[in-house]
């Protein structure tokens, strides 16, 4: 099986070593990555905005990288619901939306593995939900599964549905509003080594928070995490 | 009501930093709302339930004008007396001649978002006339001269020590009052403006066409007594409050009902369908019963196909609860009578785009309040269309749209976007934190640790 990876733009610089534990994850699975050297940013900004006209340049930019991918797999939460919902909204027919799959999901639904390995036995992380993984992809029990399956114990969370308050340009535009939503969900943690996510917005938000406060919590992204799940036990 | 919703961010953020009890009691009181909510939905098919009130509600805005004159019809069959009101002044006129033509001089009122939508109020007490609210919570925020924060509950952003001290300073109930003495306060002063007022003003939670009854939900009894005590009660119903037939209440009550509190249905229903003594057997209630129909805007966002399902809303917050943006200020931060989630669609369809902006902005489009609409209301998708519609208007800054416009040029050339990477990622941080925009995320966040060097990079070096 072949896959096209998009690591999309935050991806790209803030999370490349993630991203680079999603290549070794796929790889050990068997599945050929392949890397299109002209992929940028899939618009999720500028739509949020409103901005059409500019989400609709990226739109059309990333589905033509991607046009001839069998699957195209992103370590993103939201820029996979960016391809799968938005797109269409965008372009005529996409073929990259229904291709298009968050990492855990293309792992759980498609390759249909729910065990990686052993390699977070004993491990106490807490999970939080992108939301629009959650509520456009419907990605609320692979990462997890994957996670226990694993050896993690994924502590329950009583906010972890709850927005991190991110939002993309409402993080830049309401700040005062985004760190108070950043507040309540690390206020809420329970006692955890790690919080893993699978949107990189989200954990640059809660990661940013958390160090000015000072406080000593560790944010991975999911990809890295399943990595270790597999290169621990395999 | 006035619109300030201009200020969001930092009416917002006063909310944050000046009143931090603010912001625990909306998150407590929201959060409660949230719990009974979903135990009163447990057993039933949620889904299906949305499905049905969303295709009624949506027939009954599509048929609009001849399910009003239906309503309208019955209504005055029974003895009511039905005005048509386009604007706020249209209603402050009708009430003008009401008051003016009965020598009223005091008026209790039921809760009403409509009134204060339109201002009523602070208009009669313009005309001499003395004016209170008689729900617990609407009389609470009366004495602190403030508007409400919710829809449902509108002084949940007040704590108990606040509401201790201002009916200390004005009823003189002792400092540590316990609720309950301070509600039997208020109770003994409110029963007696029930029997010497001479008006009642309510709302309508729904106007059934088929048999002109005007149905209110509550759970004081206030409602119940506004309207049949005085002898003259004034019913102001927004005109998307229409349901075609009988059998279509029974179930829009439960659902509110579940929706806002949690509660099976309010703890009163009253349904109105004339005035005391009519032919058609309401031997109890007011001698004269005015029903005023309020469009205020409605019609234009009626006839806006893109932005038009707003009107389904039946006022039942459950948007404003599960809004992790709304639970962080209550609804003072949107300037507006409608706060939160359906606020932020409905107010620039009533009241016009640049009159309240930010509001389609104040939200993550994180989707909660999408999942809890009763009536299947996409409002993040609604919050999408204002926004696109403040970028084509050049609404919004100047800096931002640039800003976009640059990603946008530089991520579809490829060598471009490499390339800007590389340098951006050659930028000190002492610099990248004053850049517009990054500038306001470093207020109270670390800028991101970018890793040395890009995926590009890594993948061209070759991922082991």
């Amino acid at each position: 099986m072949r896959v096209s990876l998009f690591v999309t733009c935050l991806g790209d610089r803030f999370f490349a070593n993630a991203a680079a534990d999603a290549v070794r994850l796929l790889r050990s699975l068997d599945v050929e990555v392949d890397f299109p050297k002209d992929q940028t940013c899939c618009g999720q900004p500028a739509w949020n905005a409103g901005d059409v006209p500019e989400a609709l340049r990226m739109a059309t930019h990333t589905a033509e990288v991607f046009a001839d991918a069998d699957y195209v797999v992103l370590p993103s939460g939201s820029c996979t619901a960016m391809l799968r919902c938005t797109y269409p909204r965008l372009l005529e027919a996409p073929a990259v939306a229904e291709r298009s799959y968050e990492l855990a999901e293309f792992i759980v639904d498609v390759l249909e593995v729910t065990e990686l390995g052993r390699g977070l036995e004993g491990r106490r992380l807490a999970y939080h939900h992108g939301c629009h993984a959650l509520r456009e992809l419907g990605l609320e029990t692979q990462p997890v599964r994957l996670l226990e399956s694993a050896g993690a114990g994924v502590v329950p969370w009583e906010m972890d549905q709850e927005c991190c308050g991110f939002g993309g340009l409402f993080s830049v535009k309401n700040p005062e509003v985004s760190v108070a939503m950043a507040d309540r969900k690390l206020d809420t943690l329970p006692d955890v080594e790690t919080v893993v996510s699978a949107d990189g917005g989200c954990l640059l938000q809660l990661d940013g928070r958390a160090r000015h406060r000072g406080l000593p919590i560790r944010f991975k992204s999911l990809a890295s995490v399943l990595w270790e799940a597999r290169r621990g036990g395999a | 009501m006035e619109v300030h919703s201009g200020d969001y961010r930092a009416r917002a953020r006063r909310i944050i930093e000046e009143t931090p009890e603010v912001r625990e009691a909306v998150t407590a009181a929201t959060r409660t709302f949230v719990e009974h909510r979903l135990e009163a939905f447990a057993d039933l098919d949620e889904d299906a339930l949305s499905h049905w009130a969303e295709r009624v509600k949506s027939h009954a805005l599509t048929h609009l004008a001849d399910y009003l004159e239906e309503a309208e019809a019955r209504l005055v069959e029974r003895g009511a007396h039905v005005h048509w009101a386009e604007s706020a002044s249209d209603v402050h006129r009708i009430l003008e001649r009401i008051v003016r033509d009965n020598g009223v001089k005091k008026v209790v009122k039921a809760k009403s978002m409509l009134s204060e939508e339109v201002g009523l109020n602070p208009f009669l007490e313009s005309c001499g006339v003395e004016v209170l609210e008689t729900d617990l919570g609407e009389y609470i925020i009366q004495l602190f001269g403030e508007p409400p924060s919710h829809i449902v509950g509108p002084s949940i952003h007040r704590s108990l020590d606040d509401i201790r001290a201002i009916f200390h300073e004005r009823l003189g109930t002792p400092r540590d009052a316990s609720p309950e003495r301070l509600a039997a306060a208020a109770r003994e002063l409110l029963r007696n403006a029930f029997l010497t007022a001479e008006m009642g003003i309510s709302g309508g939670n729904f106007l059934v066409a088929e048999t002109g009854s005007i149905a209110l939900i509550e759970n004081e009894g206030n409602i119940r007594l506004s309207t049949s005590v005085p002898r003259i009660h004034v019913a102001l119903v927004g005109i998307e409050k229409v349901l075609p037939k009988w059998d279509d209440l029974s179930i829009f009550l439960q659902v509110t009902a579940k929706s806002a509190t949690g509660q099976p249905v309010g703890c009163f229903v009253s349904i109105i369908q004339g005035p005391g003594g009519s032919a058609a057997g309401e031997p109890d209630g007011p001698e004269e019963l005015h029903v005023v129909l309020v469009d205020n805007g409605r019609s234009r966002l009626l006839a806006d196909p893109e932005v038009w399902e707003a009107l389904r809303c039946v006022r039942c917050g459950a948007c404003l609860n599960i809004c992790p943006v709304y639970r962080q200020t209550g609804g003072h931060a949107y300037g507006y009578v409608y706060s939160g989630p359906i606020g932020a669609i409905l107010a620039p369809g009533l009241v016009g785009l640049e009159e309240t902006l930010p509001l389609p902005f104040a939200s993550t489009h994180c989707g909660a309040c999408k999942d809890v609409c009763p009536v299947r209301i996409p409002i993040p998708d609604l919050l999408h269309v204002w926004r696109k519609r403040a970028v084509e208007r050049g609404l919004t800054s100047g800096v931002e749209r640039s800003v976009l416009g640059l990603w946008a040029s530089v991520v579809t050339r490829p060598a471009l976007f490499g390339l800007a990477e590389k340098v951006a990622g050659l930028i000190p941080d002492q610099v990248v934190r004053h850049l517009p925009m990054l500038r306001e995320w470093s207020a109270g966040r670390e800028l991101p640790r970018a890793t040395g060097r890009t995926f590009r990079e890594l993948w061209d070096e070759g991922i082991e």
